[in-house]
């Protein structure tokens, strides 16, 4: 396959980015798109450029590091992560445009590398339970009923890609937050700091600049792991039950 | 947003079904008119009621606009350098028309009370009743059409509205969520058919 590549190339935080074009042949349609971004960098090392810097560490779709604008959808064409997509969804003389995730709260590195710390503040606000550690705990001494147990489960999947904030049109990380809400709330082990979790964590969310939710569901459809919609409505059950029960909101 | 959104909602369907009256001829209509402005008599004053209703109403679309503001203003912050390409995956015409809909009915709003309520900008002018500014206004074409698409604006509106709003209430779920959807679209048809009805009708003389 023969591509040609519109890439996002910033040296610096601090420098203006732009897009630039690259030419690439003999693309395999079994290669992955890293693998195939690792042929542009081989081949703007060979020839004394400087390559493109993006993020990936698993490559098996499930640490959540890679995570591109492709095309200007979130990890492509696809719904999964940008290192499970291959180049056979695309076509031999396609011009693919590979954007970093734009946020405010995702302040690009360099190209198309983002800071997703944003991510772990939000988590540290509240996506936690404090429990005492140890040995494992006697499995059948705290029963979780079976639908509770596959619905936290569905929301646990999340692997913090921050595809649902860079497809959000408001630029929300609503989805994100409402996994780790649902994934924690629907469990007994959740329950103790339920309400405080959601009001820190949706504080923390909205101060590291990331938008407010619409609910337009761009965010679920891009998603990798699949997180619906419905993490978001059980997020808001938490946030009103927290606000009744005497919650006092931070944003 | 929510709940100022259920009150519209709540609203509009009683307004619907007022205007429906049209229907049964100028008396009743009128008589439905004046019976709104008494509504509570005797143990309440003239337009007691009323303006209990129209002073609710003004709170809640000043907080709904408050919110929407706050959501667009968020919305600009949170993505200062914008996509070269972005693609839409699944949003819908209503969900992505919310702004700037909303931006055309407020307009609408204003339009629509200095025209049927007020008179000012109706051909029947201001002394005259509620049934002879309706079939006097309708009669314009350009008047129809303006009401057709602030009304399909307004549909689209209610759409988006009824699904988002049962989200953002913690009433969603998998399970519901295309029911939900179903019944928002299947809502806004009614209610917004039900408002075209008038306006055609004396377009086409069937109010006279």
């Amino acid at each position: 396959m023969q591509l040609t590549l519109r890439v996002w190339r910033q040296p610096s935080p601090a420098v203006k980015g732009k897009m630039a074009n690259y030419h690439l042949t003999d693309v395999s349609p079994d290669m992955s798109f890293l693998e195939m971004l690792d042929v542009l960098n081989e081949q703007l090392i060979l020839s004394g450029e400087d390559p493109v810097a993006f993020d990936h560490d698993c490559r098996e779709g499930i640490c959540g590091s890679c995570g591109l604008m492709i095309n200007g959808i979130a990890h492509g064409p696809e719904q999964t992560t940008t290192c499970q997509l291959h180049m056979r969804s695309f076509s031999d003389g396609d011009t693919i445009d590979i954007e970093p995730w734009r946020s405010g709260g995702f302040p690009v590195v360099k190209d198309l590398v983002v800071d997703r710390s944003a991510f772990d503040r939000i988590i540290s606000a509240g996506g936690f339970i404090s429990a005492p550690t140890g040995t494992a705990p006697e499995a059948h001494a705290t029963p979780v009923p079976k639908v509770d147990a596959d619905a936290a489960f569905d929301a646990a999947t999340c692997i913090g890609c921050g595809a649902c904030v860079a497809a959000c049109p408001n630029g929300s990380a609503m989805l994100f937050t409402a996994a780790k809400v649902t994934h924690l709330g629907l469990l007994p082990q959740g329950q103790p700091e339920r309400d405080s979790r959601v009001v820190r964590m949706v504080a923390q969310q909205d101060a590291e600049d990331f938008g407010g939710c619409t609910n337009i569901g761009e965010c679920s459809a891009v998603c990798p792991k699949g997180i619906s919609m419905e993490t978001i409505s059980r997020l808001n059950h938490d946030l009103l039950g927290a606000l009744r029960a005497g919650a006092v909101p931070t944003s | 947003m929510a709940v100022t959104g259920i009150i519209f909602v709540l609203y509009l369907i009683a307004h619907m079904v007022g205007n429906l009256k049209a229907f049964a001829g100028a008396e009743t209509f009128n008589n439905y008119s004046e019976f709104l402005r008494e509504l509570g008599e005797p143990i309440l004053p003239r337009l007691t009621v009323l303006t209990i209703i129209r002073v609710v109403l003004l709170v809640a679309i000043a907080t709904h606009i408050w919110a929407a503001v706050s959501l667009w203003r968020q919305a600009k912050r949170a993505r200062p350098i914008g996509y070269v390409t972005k693609k839409r995956v699944q949003q819908s015409y209503a969900s992505r028309t919310m702004r700037w809909g909303g931006i055309i009915l407020f307009l609408f709003i204003v339009w629509h009370i200095l025209d049927l309520t007020l008179g000012a900008v109706n051909p029947a002018g201001r002394d005259s009743l509620p049934y002879g500014r309706l079939v006097e206004g309708f009669q314009n074409p350009v008047v129809v059409i303006w009401y057709a698409v602030a009304l399909i604006v307004l549909g689209f509106h209610i759409r988006h509205g009824v699904w988002s709003a049962t989200q953002s209430l913690g009433h969603s779920n998998k399970r519901r969520e295309r029911a939900l959807n179903v019944f928002a679209t299947a809502f806004a048809v009614v209610l917004i058919g039900g408002y075209l009805l008038i306006p055609f009708s004396v377009l086409f003389g069937i109010i006279d």
